[in-house]
């Protein structure tokens, strides 16, 4: 077949990955998350554990060592045998602490050390370089079968230089893309595992559809095709390689079991992309039952290869020589796409666990390191660090990936990295198991097991693959490689066991060991208490994470939760634990427990605390839920009823405060004006001050008029009987028509009005008059009360998904203080009495009447870095408003 | 020379409004226009009267008059105060300044009191 | 109702000899895998290995979905019981109590 087309099948293939991830993306963010998270996608997504080395060298492996290649999927069928008791708690218990990684689990577990993850992170990353390097290879080889086969080959080779280089671009821009969306607290990426869960099923038919053809096609039937293996047997080269060692036979099934545990691939797709547990139902047959198919006729293939194809071909490359040699171009190249999807799906989730494991915990603890003094209103967007780090170290490791398939070269010095990525990885397994099942396990017992593994594996496995060093001196009749992998593996689980046995765990790290042996919710301890002033830090460091709006709308729900409105939840331990655990899922646990110390100022945890939070989890255990969802009704009620209480108590005292300001705003215009007029009938005045007195008169008696025509409108507002002359606006027009109106106050105060004009353009049906109103007073309070040097108002509107508009309009100065952010809306509640001058604090309450009667809020969102207003306004007013038609 | 009246208020029409009145009459008239520091003003301006408003930023009339009251100066500390009301204030006010004027006044009225006050 | 408790302590127990044979699995798989290797790998390791090797993974992928649909179905049978007091005996482990942050 013409390599153009060939070119040009792949690109489309390419293409066609690129629309289904942003498709699954879009569908995602839309809420249409059901046939994303059915327990078959997420099975397909599993299936990245099938990469090129198995598409392409499972054969090839068959061929040289026969039915032992068959450990490979043995180990994790093995392990999805225990799906319901094992795989399911691993999950829960992942899930439950928004684990990130692999590094992320145990750095958890191990009492939140940062080292810890550090030390697997280095694992991970030595171990996926040279595994990447080999998917790019069997990308170039594979285009390389083709490209000989076509009439001007050499020249095209030439081209081909490159593929390699294309490849790792063309994937990192998916990674980044799709992989980089955001920093969600689940870290899930819908598009990403859309797209491999399509991949796997390209790669299942391509495979099947070759043995079909060789089982059926090229030989006759499972019959003869079981004779010719016998008969290739027979051949006593052949033989000899394909004699079942038992030991290495039990060593590779440890350690492909181990893989599939720890791998960060696998741990991505298994662990972090699950919505909840209950999908390995599904998948406790169904991984299996794919990785059965992808293993039943690698066997066939190996054998017709070997009988039908030159000697000397290479038999990774049989899947594709096979079909092509017979004819088959079609059927060539659906193998070649099967090959191309198995590189591809597993560059893509690796470089992504990879990344995520390299910023949470190389990058972001170092930068947060380097800039020591800490303080709230630090302005960069840690949210948007995040994100580049986690680019950059995608970029990197592909980069580092292309690099040493470059330096390497070889194709044999590539084919054993599938294996020792495995081993490498497998080192971190006692330490995973241990942290899950035995609580004496701690960090100490990690440190020594993850660190002497990792020591031999470098010495006894890695670097002898990459060859420096020799084997290890064996006795003969010993596989050099099991003993290897036993050797390392036996000290490591030693060495855990051992330094855990003789050392003692720190009470933060007691409380996880509880939590994730028991699989129960920690409580984080705390001091804080009610109306603690730090809850708006902790919102503006969230902000800085999750981005404005998710954090508010987090921080809202858990308030809301407590029976409290407003933005700002109670401190309570449940609060900071659900808080910190959040927040590691975007930025990995060490992390966001390092940040929330910083500032909720860290309470060092003592052993009787830890009893007391030991007690409170047990506790928690053995309730029923029911019990729990009483108490929790009953404390929101009780909640309720306090604030409602505290709020009417409130109200009366300002009931009476409201009659006095009342008669004092009444009476202070009058006083000027009944006194100047008085002294205007005196005679001997000067012409100048007589115009100047009536000036004054003329002047209060406009603001006596003011205030009457506030009171009347806030009374007709509150009584409900307000008309609205509704018409479709444009809110752009709106906040230029506002922004114009207000610039008359305090003029000579020059503020920088950063607005998103384009963002602006909206339309709604509400009263124009009343929502300018509202938004000239929310601009004209900004220009009179921000006290900043140079002072900036940031205006933003968007569209909510649930349809309105919301405008957020923020100003830098030093804003309001949480106590009295509730009493603003309130009637003549003024804020600092200085600046009054011209209001009398009505304002607010009238904006507050307007925006209900229009159907939609306007409150104060703490947490900004400034009094910053949210103008929330329905698509329409709602049609109990007393409004008439427009004329 | 020594200021005759010093006046508390906020209000810069009001304040015009007594000052233009009462420097007709001859006396000399300070003003300060915050509650924050009128003690201080006090202090430093010695007058023969105070006139003071109930309602001020920071600083109520009532607390500056207890201020003014606690003054160890005993001369300083009994210096007439006239308190400037709105009505239905003054009773509580009342009871503790020398004279209680309410909002709106009239100006003969104003101008009688402080001639009554200033010894 | 006195057939209430006796089908409860049926639904629960059934449910936990379930759970017993979903721990046991694992166990014997290796079993199954490891065993015969060590016996006689030189029977092992050809044509007839391939029929033995691939009809033991079938045979465990079966196996395991039955398994799981029953789990599944005991498990809701047993949840079904529970809903309507007494509760069910302190013995049965309560239901996985999703996170709290889950919910959000």
């Amino acid at each position: 077949m013409p390599f153009e087309a060939l070119l040009a099948t792949c690109l489309a293939y390419v293409a066609l990955m690129f629309g289904v991830a942003y498709a699954a993306d879009r569908a995602a963010a839309r809420g249409h998350v059901r046939w994303l998270d059915h327990p078959l996608v997420y099975t397909m997504s599993l299936s990245v554990y099938c990469s090129a080395w198995t598409f392409y060298g499972a054969v090839g492996y068959a061929s040289r060592s026969g039915l032992e290649f068959a450990t490979i999927y043995l180990g994790p069928t093995l392990v999805f045998t225990a799906a319901w008791w094992g795989l399911r708690r691993l999950v829960r218990v992942a899930r439950m602490h928004h684990v990130t990684s692999v590094a992320d689990l145990i750095s958890a577990r191990f009492g939140k050390s940062n080292r810890l993850a550090a030390i697997v992170t280095l694992i991970a990353v030595i171990a996926s370089t040279p595994y990447i390097a080999l998917q790019l290879q069997s990308v170039r080889l594979s285009f390389e079968v083709f490209a000989t086969n076509a009439p001007n080959g050499p020249e095209i080779n030439g081209a081909l230089g490159g593929t390699a280089l294309w490849v790792a671009a063309g994937l990192a821009l998916f990674t980044i893309l799709f992989g980089t969306r955001n920093l969600a607290a689940d870290e899930r990426h819908h598009g990403v595992v859309t797209a491999i869960a399509l991949e796997a099923v390209v790669k299942l038919v391509a495979f099947i559809a070759l043995g079909v053809f060789v089982v059926w096609g090229l030989a006759d039937g499972p019959g003869d095709m079981l004779d010719r293996i016998a008969r290739t047997a027979a051949d006593p080269q052949v033989a000899e390689g394909w004699l079942l060692k038992p030991d290495r036979w039990t060593a590779l099934i440890l350690v492909s079991a181990a893989a599939i545990l720890t791998l960060p691939r696998m741990f991505q797709v298994m662990v972090v992309e699950a919505a909840d547990e209950e999908r390995l139902h599904v998948a406790g047959w169904a991984f299996p039952a794919y990785l059965f198919a992808m293993s039943l006729f690698v066997l066939p293939i190996a054998v017709m290869g070997r009988e039908l194809l030159p000697a000397g071909s290479n038999p990774d490359l049989y899947v594709l020589t096979l079909p092509a040699a017979a004819g088959q171009d079609m059927l060539a190249l659906l193998v070649f796409l099967g090959g191309f999807s198995a590189a591809t799906s597993m560059v893509v989730v690796c470089a992504i666990a990879v990344a995520t494991m390299v910023s949470n915990h190389w990058l972001v603890p170092a930068w947060l390191a380097l800039r020591r003094i800490p303080s709230p209103d630090e302005t960069d967007d840690l949210r948007g660090f995040v994100l580049n780090a986690r680019r950059m170290a995608i970029l990197a490791v592909m980069a580092a990936g292309w690099v040493y398939h470059q330096a390497s070269g070889g194709t044999a010095a590539l084919a054993a990295m599938g294996l020792v990525a495995f081993t490498g990885m497998a080192q971190v397994l006692p330490a995973m198991l241990g942290g899950l099942l035995w609580r004496g396990a701690n960090r100490k017992g990690a440190y020594a097991g993850i660190g002497s593994g990792l020591v031999l594996w470098m010495a006894l496995i890695f670097l002898p693959s990459v060859g420096v060093g020799g084997d290890l001196p064996v006795p003969p009749g010993v596989d050099p490689w099991t003993a290897a992998v036993m050797a390392s593996l036996i000290v490591n689980t030693l060495a855990f066991i051992g330094m855990s046995i003789f050392g003692f765990p720190d009470p933060v790290e007691r409380l996880q060991g509880l939590s994730f042996v028991s699989a129960v919710e920690p409580i984080r301890h705390s001091r804080m208490m009610r109306g603690d002033d730090r809850a708006e830090p902790l919102l503006a460091m969230a902000r800085k994470v999750w981005g404005a709006e998710a954090a508010l709308r987090y921080f809202q729900a858990e308030a809301r939760a407590q029976g409290r409105s407003g933005y700002l939840p109670d401190l309570t331990p449940r609060f900071l634990t659900r808080l910190e655990r959040r927040l590691a899922g975007s930025i990995g646990s060490a992390t966001a427990h390092a940040m929330i110390d910083r500032v909720a100022g860290g309470v060092a945890l003592t052993v009787a605390d830890l009893l007391q939070v030991a007690d409170e989890a047990q506790r928690a255990k053995e309730e029923t839920q029911r019990l729990e969802a009483a108490q929790a009704e009953l404390t929101r009620t009780a909640r309720q009823l306090r604030e409602a209480n505290d709020k009417l108590t409130d109200l009366s005292v300002q009931k009476d405060a409201f009659l006095s300001q009342i008669s004092h705003e009444l009476r202070t215009p009058m006083t000027s004006v009944r006194a100047f007029s008085e002294i205007l009938k005196e005679p001997d005045l000067t012409p100048e001050d007589r115009s100047r007195f009536a000036g004054i008169i003329h002047t209060e008696a406009g603001r006596l008029t003011r205030l009457l025509d506030d009171l009347l409108d806030l009374s007709v507002l509150e009584s409900g009987r307000a008309q609205l002359n509704v018409s479709v606006v444009n809110l752009h027009d709106l906040i230029t028509r506002a922004l114009a109106a207000a610039s008359a106050t305090r003029p000579e105060r020059g503020f920088l009005i950063d607005r998103d004009l384009p963002a602006e353009h909206l339309g709604l049906i509400t009263d124009p008059d009343r929502l300018l109103q509202v938004l000239i007073n929310v601009i004209t309070n900004a220009r009179k009360y921000c006290d900043a040097a140079h002072p900036v108002l940031i205006l933003r509107t968007r569209r909510p998904e649930t349809g309105g508009a919301v405008i957020d309009i923020v100003d830098n100065g030093s804003g309001i203080d949480s106590g009295r952010q509730s009493l603003i809306f309130e009637k003549f509640a003024r804020l600092n009495d200085p600046a009054r001058a011209g209001g009398a604090g009505l304002g607010l309450a009238i904006c507050r009447e307007i925006m209900l009667t229009l159907g939609g809020d306007i409150s104060y969102l703490p947490g900004q870095g400034g009094a910053a207003f949210r103008i929330t306004l329905p698509q329409r007013p709602p049609a109990s408003a007393g409004s008439e038609p427009p004329a | 020379m020594k200021m005759d009246i010093l006046m508390i208020e906020d209000e810069p029409n009001i304040a015009e409004a007594v000052r233009f009145l009462l420097s007709r009459e001859g006396w000399q008239v300070g003003l300060h226009a915050d509650g924050a520091g009128a003690i201080e003003a006090i202090r430093a301006a010695t007058p023969r009267l105070v006139i003071l408003d109930l309602m001020l930023p920071h600083r109520s009339g009532t607390q500056i008059l207890d201020d003014l009251r606690a003054e160890g100066d005993a001369a300083l500390a009994a210096t007439p105060v006239l308190m400037l009301t709105a009505r239905g204030q003054s009773a509580e006010a009342g009871a503790r300044a020398d004279e209680v004027l309410a909002k709106p006044f009239d100006n003969d009225e104003l101008r009688q009191t402080v001639r009554r006050m200033l010894p | 109702m006195p057939e209430r408790p006796l089908f409860l302590e049926r639904a629960s127990f059934h449910r936990r000899r379930l759970g017993d044979a979903a721990r046991v699995l694992p166990v014997l798989t290796m079993l199954l895998i490891l065993v015969p290797v060590w016996w006689m790998p030189a029977s092992l390791s050809y044509a007839g290995g391939a029929v033995w090797i691939f009809g033991l993974w079938a045979g465990l992928i079966v196996v395991v979905w039955a398994l799981h649909r029953a789990l599944l179905r005991a498990e809701a049978a047993t949840l079904r019981a529970s809903e309507t007091p007494p509760p069910p005996p302190a013995e049965t482990p309560p239901p996985p109590v999703k996170g709290p942050a889950d919910a959000l």
